[in-house]
């Protein structure tokens, strides 16, 4: 389950923000937001995809670096949010 | 007429007239009364002095966001000290840079920096006793910093003079290190008076604190909220960026007064959702920083249709020096921005051309300031300062502010430009000489050039050309992370472009022209 979100998480980082990045550069504690690598756009941007399509609701405090700076912490929250 | 007034007398003075009125809020957290926040800073005041701190000297913050970092300010300003804050979110080396550069004495610093910061200024040979405040929040933080440390006695707060320094505010530097903007209390006390004159505030209003202490706007927020008795609520970093937080944010807390840059706006009236709250408490959103696109700007004042609009603008080193009211509603075919406006009371404006010859009405030049508003000098640049002002006849100093405008035949002001490299991203500035600096320091750069271009979604996209010496291509990744070490988050370029070699000019220097065409 976790393996799945993974996957399907860091491949729309890949395509969305890093296009042309090799994908083992992306590693699952990669800092995301405390290098730039999402900015306060991108960062909405995948708030609103992992909403869309795993049909979860993220809270405004949610949408932060605590929660989502690295894929293993977004992999995290929408685990947990997913019944 | 001079202003004798030293920054942190009207905070006092408030304090006196509403000592149990709430000074600072920190949402969903704690609140700090004005007689409280009063006493804070004076233990603050008293340790300072007990170190040998006295009128002149320059003391650092290091902290984020919170009542510990307000009490921090006025304790520094109490005992006749200048305040230098640096951005926490920062590389711990350029924030050591700067309280080397301007030889803090003391350094207040959250527990969560103080390892790396040590580091970074042992590196330096820089030695500022440090206070270390475990955690800030509510106050509580500075205060256990400040319990049992030995403070002096029957210590009085300072009242230095008009011309006294009373904070430094660094800004991106050309050349690749950030320069300090002095900024003393007269400059500071004249824009205070000039925002009660124009904004009218009241003990009832409740101002927004979303610039971070190391940013000029903050100068308005806090300063002008606690000079009036009024509620001061610090939005913290993370909220800061979020627009569905910040819409519960304003409507919750209650928020009269808004400021901000545009971007923040831009996305609130995008992503907000700010249909579905109350916002009838808001009465003035006031923005600066950069230009605000009317496309965003028209839909925040169709959703936000009661409160007054202005568009602010003025540099670190003058704070803000024009003003324009936008009158609502925004016409549906109006694409050009806003204009800057007409110059503030206690300033004096004039357009001049190269020469530093007044231009006829009309017609494009760069934008000279003079008055009380107006910097004492960059820190330790003589050079740059003497660069940065011409003198006229009568012997009065105009600072030149780099933007070019034109005067409309109503009579305000039309930003068209910059004469240099600087380039505004979510309100800061940012030279792009300084990140061509820092990306030099990655070995395997021979060569860096940086261009700015407009972007109707972000404003500006920066992007970075680079050639290697033995031809390698770095990831993005690595990029990124290699610039997050150096530079603040504002200033890492969207887009890093690898060439063999940089296009040259006929005198074989980088061609930014065509290096704009690349991008």
């Amino acid at each position: 389950m976790n393996a799945q979100v993974k996957g399907a998480v860091k491949e729309f980082i890949l395509k969305e923000f890093l296009p042309g990045e090799d994908p083992a550069n992306l590693t699952d504690d990669l800092p995301l937001i405390t290098t730039g690598i999402l900015d306060s756009i991108a960062t909405l941007k995948l708030v609103l995809h992992l909403e869309e399509r795993y049909g979860i609701t993220l809270e405004a405090h949610e949408a932060d670096k605590e929660h989502l700076d690295t894929l293993d912490k977004i992999v995290a929250l929408v685990s947990s949010k997913i019944k | 007429m001079t202003t004798t007034r030293p920054l942190h007398q009207a905070f006092m003075d408030a304090a006196v007239r509403c000592p149990e009125h709430t000074a600072v809020l920190e949402p969903g957290g704690a609140s700090i009364s004005y007689r409280e926040l009063d006493q804070l800073s004076d233990r603050l005041r008293d340790r300072l002095t007990a170190l040998g701190v006295a009128p002149g000297d320059r003391i650092g913050f290091y902290l984020r966001k919170s009542i510990d970092g307000i009490a921090a300010m006025y304790g520094i300003l109490k005992s006749g000290a200048a305040y230098v804050p640096v951005d926490p979110g920062a590389p711990a080396a350029r924030n050591a840079y700067i309280m080397h550069n301007c030889a803090v004495k003391v350094a207040l610093v959250e527990a969560g920096f103080e390892e790396r910061f040590r580091a970074e200024l042992a590196a330096l040979g820089a030695k500022p006793h440090l206070i270390v405040v475990p955690q800030v929040g509510g106050g509580v933080g500075l205060s256990a910093a400040l319990d049992g440390e030995p403070s002096a006695l029957r210590v009085r707060t300072a009242l230095p003079g008009s011309h006294s320094l009373a904070y430094i505010l660094y800004t991106s530097g050309s050349t690749g290190k950030p320069k300090g903007v002095m900024l003393s209390h007269e400059n500071a006390v004249s824009f205070v008076d000039w925002c009660s004159e124009v904004f009218q505030p009241t003990h009832e209003d409740r101002f927004s604190s979303h610039a971070p202490f190391h940013f000029d706007l903050s100068i308005l927020d806090i300063h002008v909220s606690l000079k009036h008795g009024a509620t001061l609520v610090l939005v913290s970093e993370d909220a800061g960026k979020d627009p569905e937080r910040l819409a519960q944010l304003i409507a919750n807390e209650k928020i009269s007064v808004w400021y901000s840059a545009p971007s923040i706006l831009s996305l609130l009236a995008q992503f907000g959702g700010l249909p579905r709250y109350d916002f009838s408490r808001l009465r003035m959103v006031l923005f600066a920083g950069e230009v605000f696109p009317v496309k965003h700007l028209r839909t925040l004042t169709e959703l936000w249709p009661h409160p007054r609009y202005f568009n602010l603008y003025g540099p670190t080193e003058t704070n803000v020096c024009t003003f324009y009211e936008v009158k609502l509603p925004v016409p549906p075919e109006r694409t050009a921005p806003y204009p800057i406006g007409v110059v503030c009371s206690h300033l004096a404006g004039r357009v001049v051309d190269e020469n530093g010859a007044p231009v006829s009405a009309g017609s494009e030049g760069e934008l000279c300031i003079t008055g009380r508003g107006v910097m004492q000098g960059y820190w330790s640049l003589p050079e740059q300062t003497a660069r940065g002002f011409f003198t006229d006849a009568d012997g009065s100093q105009w600072y030149r502010t780099g933007d070019i405008v034109i005067e409309e035949p109503a009579g305000n002001y039309i930003y068209r430009g910059r004469r240099d490299r600087m380039v505004k991203r979510r309100g800061y500035r940012v030279e792009l000489g300084e990140i061509e600096a820092g990306l030099y320091q990655h070995t395997a750069v021979k060569e860096a050039a940086v261009v700015a271009l407009p972007d109707e979604e972000s404003g500006v996209r920066i992007i970075a050309f680079l050639s290697t010496k033995e031809g390698q291509r770095m990831s993005l990744i690595e990029m990124k992370k290699f610039c997050s070490e150096r530079l603040p988050l504002y200033m890492i370029p969207d887009k890093f472009s690898w060439h063999d070699a940089l296009p040259k000019t006929s005198t074989d220097k980088i061609d930014y022209q065509r290096l704009k065409e690349m991008g």
